[in-house]
C-alpha cells in the first residue's frame, strides 16, 4: 500500500508515445495525477487527448515509456496481474461476445473474476434488476440495443465488485435514458460498495455529476478538481440573450465569431453566450440595431470552463466565421415556404416486428427537424426509409415532392446524406473521396473543379487534401463527409447521429455550419442523442418503439413536461419525462 | 457515363490503395504459382531403390546395373537377407526393391525364362504404379538385348509408344495451363467477392446507395475491377507459363483470351453472388472458400474428371473451372482451334449468365 | 492453495465453455468445423481418384485379320480400356483431339505380313500426353495388354518367349492400388489444419477485433490461461475431426487401419498441437480475421495440401522445394498417418515423425506463449 491509503491511482511523470506509419505521436506527455479512493473522477477532453491511452495504462495494457503508474498499491508496470485482479474496465467498445446471452456473459465474467458459486445468484439478481435486463437474460447480447449492451458491459464488469471501476466513454451513442440509468448504477455502487470510479466521457454535463474532474488535451493534463472549480473563472461572464425579433439561429450566427465572444449556444428558448474576460456589457454592441433585445446573466456551468480552457490554448475564436456563400451558386430562397418532406402513415415492418407504426410528419423547406429517441426507437429505420434505403412497408413518404417509393433514385439527387459512421473511403485520400463524390452526383468539367475547390476551402481541408481519409482524426472526418454530402448542393440534408464521439469545439463548428445551411434554405433532417443539439432544431420529433411521441418546437415538447417538481424542465429532463410516462402506460 | 467511369475509378483506387486487398490480388497468387508450378507434380523421379540379388550371374549384374544407370531409380541399399526386406519397405527407406532369386541366371540359362520380383511400397498408390512401369520398361529391354544377343529372335511385333502433345510426358506442363485457370479464380473471387461485404463493412455502402447510381451502375462498378484484375492475372501467369516455365503455347492467343473472358465473366458472376449474400469480409471470404476447395478438387485441375464416379461428374458440368482448364490446356499443348472448344465455350457463357443475373437479382433485393 | 487453484479452474471451465457456445452459434465456425471436412472426405473418398479405369481408347485396324482380331480381344478384355473402333487414323486423330479418347491404337495394313517376318510388325500407340501422369498410366496398361498378347500368342504357337524375363510385383500395403487408400488418410491432416489453424486464427483475431480480447485482459485470467482456454476446445473439435474421418475411412471408404489406434492418436495430438500454436501465432501476430484467414490459408492450408505429400510425392520435388517440406508439419503428420493407416505400427517412421511434430509443436507454441502478452503495445 502507499503512504497514503486515500489514493487508488497516481501516475508520475508518466510519458508515452506511439509510433505510427510516419511519425512517433506523443499521446501522453509528462503526466502527474492522483486520483483519490471512493470518488468518481471523470476524464474529459476533446478528441484525441489521450483519454484511452490512460485507461489503458492505468490496467496494465499499456506500459508507459517513462514514469510510473501505481494503481492500489501495485505498479501497473510489473504487477499488473494483481490489479486486472481487482479493477472492473470497460472498454470503449465493450467486448461484449455477441453470441452468448446476456446470462452467459454474466457467467462468463463471474467465472473470469472468481465469483464464488454461491454468491452468484444474489448478484445476479442485484444486477440484472438494476439494469432493468431481468426480461432478457435469453436474450443473445449482439441482438440488444446499444443501451443495454452498454448497461450489460457495466454489469459484467461488476459481477465481482471491484476496488477501482475504470469506464471509457460509457455513454457514447446510448440515448439519454439508458444514460441516466448508467449513471444510476455506477453512483449506487459509490455509494454502496465505495468504489472509485475513473470514466471519460463526450458528455460535459456528465463531468458535473463527478465529484472530480482532470482535463486533458494533447496529452496533458490542462486542469484537475472539482467541477466547480472550472466554474469560478466563469462567473460574471455568462448570459442569457432572449430576442423578440431574430430567430435564436440568427442571433447565435451574428455572435458568433466575434473575439470577445467565447462561446455561443442555443439553449431552451434563449442563447447562451459566454463572453471574453473584461468584455463590457452592451447588448448594443453585442447586437447593433437589435431593440428588443434582453441580456440576462445567467450562472456559469462546468462547459463554459471548458471551452473557455480550450480556447485560450489554441488561441482560437468561438468558431470560424463562415464565409455567407455556403450555398453559393444557387441560394434556395429561405422565404419559399413548402414541404421538402412529408411522411404519411408510414410504416415498416421486419416480419411481425413493427419498427416504424403509422408515423406522419411534415417537414417545411429551411427547417431543420430533430428525430429523436432512445435506442432502438425506430428512428434509424425511418431515416433510411426516407433516404431510399429501406423500402416502406405501407404509407407515403415525399422528399423534395418526390415519392420516394416509387422514384428513389430521383430523390436522391436531391438529397445529401451523412451516415453515422461519417463512412468514406478510407483508403482513399481526402482529394479523391472529393472528387468521387462529386462524379457520383453527376457533376462534370468546370462545375465539379469549382466545387471540390469550394469544398476544400470551406471545410478547410487544404493541409490534409494528400491524406488517406481513414486515418484523419475524427473532427476532419466529419468536415470532409459534409463535404462530400454537399457537393451537388442538395437542397435536403440527413444527417444521422452527426456529432457522435465528436469533441465539443468540432461539435459547435459543426453546428455553425449547419445553421449557416439552414438560413440558406436547405432543409436538415437530423437524429441525435445530445439532447443539447435539439435546442438547435426548429422542430422534432420524439420517437419510441416506432411511434411518434410527441412533436413540435423544442419549448413545446418541454411544455409537455412541465411538472410541479420541473417547472423549468430541460431537454433533457423532456426527453425523460416523456419516455418514461410512456412507459407507464405501457 | 462519366459517373459510372468515376464509380469504376473509385473502385479501383479503393481496392489498390487498400494494403490488404493489395495483398489478395498479389500474395497469394505468386506463393501459388511457384508453389504449384515447381512442387506439383506427378512425375516421379529419383525412387529410392534396394536391390537384393541372390543370383551371381552375369545376367543378373547386367540387370541390375541396367537399373541403377536409369534416372528414374537411386539405389539406396543392398540387401542380403530376406529378414531385411520389410524394415526397408516399411520404414520408407526404399520404395521399391528388386529381388532377383538365386536361380535367376540358371533358370534364364536353361530354361529360357526367369522371374524378378519387384516390391514396392504401395502407401502412394500412384507413386507404386508408375515405378512399376519404370521397371517394366527396364526389364523390358532388357528382354530385347537378351534375345537379340542369344540369337532367340525378337518378338513378333513391337509396340512403338508416342506421348502425343505432350512427348516427353512431363507433369509441368500439364499442372501450369491449369494454374492459369487456378489462379484467376481465386483472385477474381476474391475481389468481387468481398468488395461489397468490405463497403458494408466501413458503412459506405450506405453512403454509394443514396448517391443517383442504379442498382446495376453498382454492379458494373462492382465487376469492372474483377474483370479487368482477372484478365491482368491470367496475362501475368500465361506470360510466366510460357517464358518462365517453357510451357509450349501452340494453339492461338485469341482462342485463349475468348476462354479468359468468358471464364472470367463466369467467376464474377460467382463472385458477386457471394458478395451479395455476404455481410461481412469474413462471411465473404468464407463463402468464396467453401466455393473454392470443391471448385478446385472437382475441376480436374489435379485428378481427371474421367476417374470420378458418374455422379461427382454430373456435378462438374457446373464447374466453370472445368470448361476453363480443358480450354486452357487445348490451346496451351494441343493448339485447339476454337471450332473443337465450342463445347466448353458455350457452358461458360452460360454459367456467367446465369450467375451474373442471379447476382443482379439477389444485390437488388438486398438493396431494397 | 485450494482456493487460488479453484478459482483458475473456474476460470478456465469459463472460457472453454464459452468458446464451445460460440463455436456452436456461428455459422461460419460450425462450417469450417464440421461441413468442411465432411465435403473434404466424400469428395476424396468417392469424388477424386487417380486410378484410371475404363479408358476409352481408339482402334484403328486397316485390314482385320485373325492376328489383329487376338490383339484386340486381349485389349478388350481388359478391364482398364474400352476400345472404340474407327475406321481411319484422321477420324481418330480428330477423337483424340475432342477429347473423345485418351489414346489411339494403330495397326496397319501390313500387320499381319510383317508379323511373320524378321524385324516384326510395329503396333503404334498414340496417347494423349497432356494429363502426363494419365498418359503413363495408360501407356502402362497396354504395355501390360502387349506383354500378355505376346505370351498367349507363344504358348498357342509352341514358340519360345520373346520375353525371357518376366516382372512379377508384388505392391505392399495396397494390393489394388486403390488411390483411395493414400488420399482419404492425408485428408485427416487437412482437416486437422483447417480445425486446428485457419479456424483458431479467425476466432482468436475475432476477439482482438471485437475488443472482447481487452475486456478479457483486465480480468485475473492469466495469458496462459486465454490460450488454453483457445487449445482446449479446438484440441476436443479436432479430435472429433479425427474420429470422424477414422470412422469415415474404415467404414465407408474400406480404408484399412493397420496400426493401432493409439500411434494414432499420439501422433494426431501432436499435430494437432502444432496447428493450433501455428493458427495461435498467425492470430496474435495478425489480430486482424481477414489477414489471418489470408495468412492461415496460404501458410497451413496450402502447404498441407500441396507440399505434404498428401497428393504429391515429395521425393519427386525439386530439391529446394524438398527442403521447403522440412519445415511443414503437415508432411511429418502425412507420412505417419499413411503409414499408420496402411503399413502398420512402423517405429522407424512412427518415432521420427512424431519427434519432429513434437518438436514443432513446442516451437510454435512456445514462441506464441511468448508473443502473447497481456498488453496492447
Amino acid at each position: 500500500m502507499t503512504a497514503d491509503d486515500r489514493i487508488a491511482l497516481t501516475f508520475r511523470g508518466v510519458t508515452k508515445s506511439f509510433r505510427t506509419r510516419r511519425q512517433a505521436v506523443m499521446a501522453i506527455k509528462d503526466l502527474n495525477v492522483e486520483i483519490r479512493l471512493g470518488k468518481i473522477t471523470g476524464l474529459i477532453g476533446p478528441d484525441g487527448a489521450g483519454k484511452t491511452t490512460l485507461m489503458r495504462l492505468a490496467t496494465g495494457l499499456l506500459r508507459c515509456d517513462s514514469g510510473t503508474v501505481t494503481v492500489l498499491g501495485f505498479d501497473a508496470a510489473r504487477q499488473a496481474l494483481q490489479i486486472q485482479g481487482r479493477v472492473g474496465y470497460m472498454p470503449q467498445r465493450f467486448g461484449l461476445y455477441e453470441d452468448l446471452t446476456v446470462q452467459e456473459n454474466l457467467d462468463l465474467y463471474a467465472d473470469l473474476q472468481g465469483v464464488p458459486v454461491q454468491a452468484r445468484k444474489t448478484r445476479y439478481n442485484e444486477l440484472i434488476h438494476m439494469t432493468g435486463m431481468a426480461r432478457f437474460t435469453k436474450r443473445l447480447a449482439g441482438k440488444l440495443s446499444g443501451g443495454m449492451k452498454q448497461k450489460l458491459g457495466l454489469a459484467c464488469t461488476l459481477v465481482h465488485p471491484p476496488r477501482l471501476l475504470l469506464l471509457d466513454e460509457p455513454t457514447v451513442g446510448v440515448d439519454p435514458v439508458s444514460r441516466r440509468e448508467l449513471w444510476e448504477i455506477v453512483d449506487r455502487f459509490v455509494r454502496e460498495e465505495g468504489t472509485t470510479v475513473l470514466l471519460s466521457t463526450a458528455y460535459l454535463d456528465e463531468a458535473e455529476r463527478c465529484d472530480r474532474v482532470l482535463m486533458l488535451d494533447q496529452g496533458e493534463l490542462i486542469g484537475q478538481g472539482p467541477p466547480e472549480q472550472f466554474c469560478e473563472p466563469m462567473t460574471g461572464r455568462t448570459f442569457q440573450i432572449r430576442s423578440a425579433d431574430e430567430k435564436n439561429r440568427d442571433v447565435l450566427e451574428r455572435l458568433s465569431g466575434r473575439p470577445d465572444v467565447v462561446d455561443a449556444v442555443i439553449q431552451g428558448d434563449a442563447v447562451r453566450l459566454v463572453l471574453a474576460d473584461g468584455t463590457p456589457l452592451s447588448i448594443d454592441r453585442l447586437l447593433p440595431g437589435e431593440n428588443r433585445a434582453a441580456l440576462i446573466p445567467v450562472p456559469p456551468r462546468f462547459e463554459d470552463g471548458f471551452i473557455d480552457t480550450l480556447r485560450q490554448r489554441r488561441h482560437d475564436q468561438a468558431g470560424t466565421p463562415l464565409p455567407s456563400a455556403l450555398q453559393e451558386d444557387r441560394r434556395i430562397q429561405a422565404e419559399s415556404s413548402g414541404t421538402a418532406i412529408s411522411v404519411r402513415n408510414v410504416q415498416r415492418a421486419f416480419g411481425d416486428f413493427y419498427a416504424v407504426k403509422n408515423v406522419s410528419f411534415d417537414v417545411g423547406r429551411g427547417e431543420i427537424f430533430g428525430l429523436l429517441g432512445a435506442n432502438g426507437a425506430g428512428k434509424t429505420t425511418l431515416f433510411r426509409m426516407l433516404c431510399g434505403l429501406l423500402p416502406a412497408s405501407d404509407g407515403k413518404l415525399q422528399v423534395a415532392g418526390i415519392d420516394v417509393r416509387r422514384t428513389a433514385a430521383a430523390a436522391r439527387a436531391r438529397i445529401g446524406y451523412m451516415s453515422q459512421k461519417f463512412s468514406l473511403y478510407g483508403s482513399l485520400s481526402v482529394a479523391n473521396n472529393l472528387k468521387f463524390f462529386s462524379s457520383a452526383y453527376g457533376l462534370t468539367g468546370r462545375r465539379r473543379q469549382h466545387r471540390i475547390r469550394w469544398a476544400t476551402e470551406q471545410f478547410d481541408l487544404q493541409p490534409v487534401l494528400d491524406d488517406g481519409s481513414g486515418e484523419l482524426p475524427l473532427g476532419y472526418k466529419q468536415r470532409l463527409a459534409l463535404a462530400c454530402a454537399l457537393m451537388h448542393e442538395p437542397e435536403i440534408l440527413f444527417l444521422d447521429e452527426p456529432t457522435s464521439g465528436v469533441d465539443p469545439l468540432a461539435r459547435r463548428e459543426f453546428w455553425h455550419r449547419i445553421n449557416g445551411l439552414a438560413s440558406t434554405g436547405v432543409t436538415v433532417l437530423v437524429t441525435t442523442h445530445f439532447m443539447e443539439e435539439a435546442e438547435y432544431c426548429d422542430r422534432m420529433a420524439i420517437m419510441m418503439a416506432g411511434e411518434v411521441l410527441a412533436l413540435g418546437t423544442p419549448p413545446e415538447i418541454k411544455q409537455l413536461a412541465r411538472s410541479n417538481e420541473h417547472p423549468q424542465p430541460s431537454m433533457e429532463e423532456a426527453f425523460i419525462h416523456l419516455i418514461e410516462s410512456k412507459d407507464e402506460e405501457a | 457515363m462519366f459517373r459510372l467511369l468515376a464509380l469504376i475509378h473509385k473502385e479501383f483506387l479503393a481496392l489498390l490503395k487498400d494494403p490488404k486487398s493489395r495483398f489478395v490480388i498479389v500474395g497469394p497468387p505468386i506463393i501459388q504459382l511457384l508453389v504449384f508450378g515447381y512442387a506439383a507434380t506427378f512425375d516421379v523421379t529419383d525412387v529410392p531403390l534396394a536391390v537384393y540379388n541372390q543370383s551371381s550371374g552375369e545376367a543378373s549384374r547386367d540387370l541390375v546395373s541396367r537399373f541403377e544407370g536409369s534416372r528414374n531409380f537411386r539405389r539406396v541399399a543392398t540387401i542380403t537377407h530376406d529378414d531385411q526386406i520389410a524394415p526397408m519397405v516399411d520404414g520408407r527407406v526404399a520404395l521399391v526393391v528388386l529381388h532377383i532369386g538365386s536361380t535367376f541366371s540358371q533358370d534364364l540359362h536353361r530354361k529360357g525364362r526367369a522371374k524378378v520380383q519387384v516390391i514396392l511400397d504401395g502407401r502412394d498408390s500412384n507413386t507404386a504404379l508408375v515405378t512399376l512401369g519404370y521397371a517394366r520398361k527396364i526389364v523390358g529391354d532388357f528382354n530385347v538385348k537378351w534375345a537379340t544377343d542369344h540369337g532367340l529372335g525378337a518378338a513378333p511385333a513391337h509396340l512403338e509408344a508416342r506421348s502425343w502433345f505432350n512427348p516427353n510426358q512431363q507433369s509441368r506442363w500439364f499442372f501450369v495451363p491449369g494454374i492459369v485457370g487456378l489462379l484467376t479464380l481465386v483472385v477474381t473471387m476474391l475481389v468481387t467477392a468481398l468488395s461489397v461485404a468490405r463497403e458494408r463493412e466501413q458503412g459506405t455502402f450506405d453512403q454509394l446507395l443514396v448517391t443517383p447510381y442504379r442498382p446495376w451502375e453498382i454492379l458494373v462498378g462492382k465487376a469492372t475491377p474483377g474483370f479487368m484484375i482477372g484478365i491482368f492475372e491470367a496475362t501475368v501467369i500465361i506470360t510466366a507459363a510460357v517464358f518462365w516455365f517453357r510451357v509450349p503455347l501452340v494453339g492461338s492467343l485469341l482462342t485463349l483470351y475468348v476462354g479468359v473472358v468468358l471464364f472470367v465473366f463466369a467467376a464474377i458472376g460467382v463472385g458477386l453472388m457471394i458478395s451479395s449474400l455476404a455481410v461481412t469480409q469474413q462471411q465473404a471470404l468464407l463463402g468464396a472458400f467453401l466455393f473454392l476447395v470443391p471448385a478446385i478438387i472437382l475441376s480436374g485441375f489435379s485428378t481427371p474428371i474421367a476417374n470420378m464416379p458418374p455422379a461427382v461428374q454430373a456435378i462438374t458440368y457446373a464447374n466453370p473451372l472445368r470448361y476453363f482448364l480443358i480450354v486452357l490446356r487445348g490451346v496451351f499443348l494441343e493448339g485447339a482451334p476454337i471450332r473443337l472448344l465450342w463445347h466448353q465455350l458455350w457452358p461458360m457463357a452460360a454459367i456467367a449468365a446465369i450467375t451474373l443475373t442471379s447476382a443482379a437479382w439477389l444485390f437488388r433485393r438486398r438493396m431494397s | 492453495m485450494t482456493g487460488k487453484r479453484g478459482r483458475r479452474l473456474m476460470r478456465m471451465r469459463g472460457l472453454v465453455r464459452k468458446e464451445f457456445l460460440q463455436v456452436l452459434r456461428d455459422p461460419s465456425a460450425l462450417a469450417i468445423a464440421f461441413v468442411l471436412p465432411v465435403v473434404l472426405l466424400l469428395l476424396f473418398g468417392y469424388g477424386v481418384s487417380l486410378d484410371a479405369e475404363r479408358v476409352p481408347i481408339a482402334l484403328v485396324v486397316e485390314k482385320p485379320t485373325p492376328d489383329t482380331n487376338s490383339f484386340c480381344g486381349e485389349l478388350e478384355q481388359s478391364i482398364y480400356f474400352e476400345p472404340i473402333f474407327l475406321h481411319g487414323m484422321a477420324a481418330a486423330q480428330q477423337a483424340l483431339m475432342e477429347g473423345q479418347v485418351d489414346a489411339i491404337l494403330h495397326l496397319r495394313a501390313d500387320f499381319s505380313d510383317r508379323l511373320r517376318r524378321p524385324g516384326g510388325a510395329s503396333i503404334q500407340l498414340i496417347v494423349n500426353g497432356i494429363d502426363a501422369n494419365t498418359s503413363r498410366i495408360v501407356n502402362g496398361y497396354v504395355d501390360g495388354v502387349y506383354a500378355k498378347w505376346l505370351e498367349h500368342r507363344a504358348m498357342q504357337l509352341g514358340q519360345p518367349l520373346a520375353e525371357p524375363v518376366i516382372v512379377e510385383h508384388r505392391i505392399w500395403f495396397n494390393a489394388n492400388v486403390r488411390s483411395r487408400n493414400y488420399l482419404v488418410p492425408g485428408v485427416v491432416a487437412l482437416i486437422m489444419t483447417l480445425i486446428g489453424s485457419l479456424l483458431t486464427a479467425l476466432l482468436m483475431a475475432r476477439e482482438w477485433e471485437r475488443g472482447t480480447m481487452e475486456a478479457l485482459m483486465v480480468t485475473p485470467v492469466s495469458m496462459l490461461e486465454v490460450l488454453l482456454g483457445k487449445i482446449l476446445p479446438y484440441f476436443v473439435l479436432g479430435m472429433g475431426g479425427l474420429a470422424l474421418s477414422v470412422v469415415m475411412a474404415v467404414w465407408l471408404f474400406a480404408v484399412p487401419l493397420r496400426g493401432s489406434i493409439w500411434v494414432l492418436l499420439l501422433g494426431s495430438s501432436l499435430f494437432l498441437l502444432t496447428a493450433l500454436g501455428m493458427g495461435l501465432f498467425i492470430s496474435t501476430v495478425t489480430r486482424v480475421q481477414f489477414v489471418a484467414a489470408q495468412v492461415a490459408i496460404i501458410a497451413t492450408f496450402l502447404p498441407a495440401f500441396i507440399l505434404s505429400g498428401f497428393i504429391f510425392d515429395i521425393g519427386s520435388m525439386p530439391r529446394p522445394i524438398q527442403w521447403i517440406t522440412q519445415i511443414i508439419p503437415a508432411r511429418y503428420y502425412v507420412a505417419l498417418l499413411k503409414t499408420t493407416f496402411l503399413a502398420g505400427d512402423v517405429w522407424s517412421v512412427v518415432v521420427p515423425n512424431c519427434a519432429a511434430l513434437a518438436v514443432m509443436a513446442m516451437v510454435f507454441l512456445g514462441i506464441t506463449r511468448l508473443l502473447a502478452r497481456k498488453r496492447l503495445d
